[in-house]
């Protein structure tokens, strides 16, 4: 996936995301036009600015659990300790994947009920295959001289670990976590159906009171933000790449 | 001689004695609402069984536990699976007063571990088989016959999910209809519209970058609000355009879903066959080019057999994705399981919601292993293809 804007043209489209969301009322007269019957073309039900935070929010600890966890258990099969777990752990993934993130949702209802938490852990086991399956594809596909030169040098495992492999495998770590915070972005706006406070409510009170402006302004928010989220995630795999000497495609 | 422990099996057992033991293994509620009551193994299950559950559970930690062959360790998960599956089917007859109707028994914590303990054992071993292509469809047919023959026998007319069914039995099967037509028409629109595009986009480079950004940018769009932003065209298409609305097409309902899961299937179809035909060897071109084929005979009888397998692994991201999304096209009228996962969220009937997510989830999951058996016999026989 590549985004190119030219500079320009991404700082205007960032303002304007910015000012919509803290001031939408300034916005009133692009989005009249959708509405029907005086409806109200702004979001009324909330604060637009605090439902684009709780969203943010909900998608960065579901995100930071999930590189913690999807980082330590991929650097946990790639050692000799826990080599056995390699083949099972690919195969996880794999069938990991095909589960519908909507029917992960509505199974982590019964579990812990209405609300943030089965959105969290949607998010959390969704962004986990991602980010894991980048880890091992980093950590397994090392140049084998880069590693053979590290124990040559006396490093002892721990070092070779922190000081070698993470650092060279970190621009492809990094691809992982961007297509995983991508794809909670767009996943989160489903927690509304379960209560979650995100712009998915937004969206969903356009869908039930037939109003398009807020379906628009709801969906707008959040591809903005993937977007511009994606376009500085990119950035900073190139910077990573760079100190260790490759390119980004 | 050392006893030597196998570490998945001390994951797989530390689940399955925790689920076995200290779990509840089913859930009895008084009406399908009310919240229900744990039940343990011994307690849900008649006399005799229990016992011999708890037996066999205990036999296959212990084969988990040490490293054992690996015939040993497919023929335990495979008995403990199908002696759970049998066993709930019993708990349901069991815990169920006779006579009552509103009584409802579901699968508890306890059983769902034992399922994963054993399911991740048996997963283990398949991959460590690594089975051919062919052997790999043989199992899931196996397994959809089976799950079918228990469905089909009453095993488990008492639980209640299969409660749940009973009550909609038509709707069932006519929003299954809905899901599959939703899903695989949407998969077919995106390949005769994406495989001619992304041919298109080879050939030409100054469309390449545009058009894939495009697509990108339609893929950051949450799917809710796709799906919504569509009825406001499709409703004013239905209204203006002569014949539309006679083929089906409506502001709500399955067509603003079909377009919307069209769109975002376009981007894995394009994407990869331009990755596909650029990944053909140059040396395979000019040698075309040398034999005097012309550019059609070119694209149909060498690159576009060669990039095969990559288009394919599009396809198979597609298809997985569109049986997921489809769930959502419930939310605007579009049908599908999503109806029944939607209803039961909104009645906070988790057996409704199951009866909506487990065939999706099923669904989903045989797409995959059957796509990902083609993409390798595709992708084998162009290498023998090459060798020959």
């Amino acid at each position: 996936m590549k985004v190119f804007l030219p500079a320009a043209l991404r700082i205007v489209l960032l303002v304007l995301l910015v000012a919509f969301i803290v001031y939408p009322g300034w916005f009133e007269p692009l989005f009249k036009p959708l509405t029907e019957n005086n409806a109200p073309a702004i979001y009324n039900q909330g604060s637009l600015l605090s439902l684009t935070l709780q969203h943010l929010g909900t998608v960065a600890v579901a995100t930071i659990a999930a590189i913690v966890v999807a980082i330590s258990l991929a650097i946990l099969v790639t050692r000799p300790f826990g080599a056995e777990f390699l083949p099972l752990s690919r195969s996880l993934v794999n069938i990991g994947q095909t589960f519908p993130p909507v029917a992960v949702l509505a199974l982590a209802v019964p579990a812990v009920g209405f609300g943030e938490k089965p959105t969290l852990i949607a998010l959390f086991l969704y962004g986990l295959l991602p980010i894991f399956e980048n880890a091992l594809t980093g950590l397994t596909t090392l140049p084998a001289n880069v590693v053979e030169a590290a124990r040559g040098a006396g490093m002892t495992n721990r070092q070779k670990l922190l000081r070698v492999e993470l650092p060279l495998s970190l621009p492809v770590i990094l691809a992982g976590i961007r297509l995983s915070v991508v794809i909670s972005l767009a996943t989160a706006t489903i927690g509304s159906t379960v209560a979650a406070k995100t712009l998915g409510e937004v969206i969903i009170a356009g869908l039930i009171s037939n109003n398009l402006a807020f379906v628009v302004q709801g969906g707008l928010i959040v591809a903005g933000l993937a977007v511009f989220i994606y376009d500085g995630l990119m950035a900073l795999e190139r910077v990573a790449a760079r100190r260790m000497g490759q390119t980004v495609s | 001689m050392a006893i030597r422990f196998d570490k998945l099996g001390v994951v797989i057992a530390a689940i399955a004695a925790y689920a076995a033991f200290l779990a509840p293994f089913a859930t009895f509620r008084a009406n399908r609402i009310v919240p229900g009551e744990g039940r343990l193994i011994l307690d849900a299950l008649p006399a005799v069984s229990g016992p011999l559950l708890l037996a066999l559970v205990v036999v296959a930690i212990v084969v988990a536990l040490l490293k054992t062959p690996l015939a040993w360790r497919l023929v335990v998960s495979v008995v403990l699976l199908v002696a759970l599956a049998l066993a709930i089917g019993m708990a349901g007859g069991f815990l169920t007063p006779p006579g009552n109707t509103f009584a409802r028994v579901s699968p508890a914590s306890g059983f769902w571990l034992l399922i994963f303990a054993f399911t991740l054992l048996l997963a283990d071993v398949l991959t460590r088989l690594e089975l051919s292509p062919f052997v790999r469809l043989a199992v899931l047919l196996i397994a959809a016959v089976a799950v079918g023959m228990l469905l089909a026998s009453g095993a488990w007319d008492s639980l209640s999910i299969l409660k749940e069914y009973a009550n909609r039995a038509d709707t069932f099967w006519a929003e299954a209809r809905k899901h599959v037509t939703l899903a695989l028409g949407s998969l077919l629109a995106a390949v005769v519209v994406g495989l001619p595009l992304g041919i298109l986009c080879h050939r030409v480079e100054a469309l390449r970058a545009g058009v894939l950004n495009v697509l990108n940018i339609i893929q950051t769009i949450p799917s809710i609000a796709l799906f919504g932003m569509l009825i406001g065209p499709l409703g004013w298409v239905a209204l203006h355009v002569p014949g539309a609305s006679a083929i089906g097409i409506r502001g709500i309902g399955t067509a603003p879903a079909f377009v919307a899961l069209f769109l975002y299937s376009l981007l894995p179809v394009v994407a990869n066959t331009v990755v596909g035909l650029a990944g053909v060897p140059k040396a395979a071109n000019e040698a075309a080019r040398g034999m005097g084929m012309t550019d059609w005979q070119r694209l149909s009888g060498v690159e576009f057999p060669l990039a095969f397998p990559v288009i394919l692994t599009g396809i198979r991201i597609v298809l997985v994705q569109n049986i997921g999304l489809a769930t959502i096209a419930a939310l605007i009228g579009g049908g599908g399981f999503g109806v029944f996962v939607f209803q039961g969220v909104g009645q906070t009937a988790m057996d409704l919601v199951l009866l909506g997510a487990v065939p999706t989830v099923a669904l989903a999951f045989a797409a995959g292993i059957v796509l990902d058996a083609i993409i390798e016999l595709t992708a084998t026989a162009r290498r023998k293809e090459a060798v020959a």
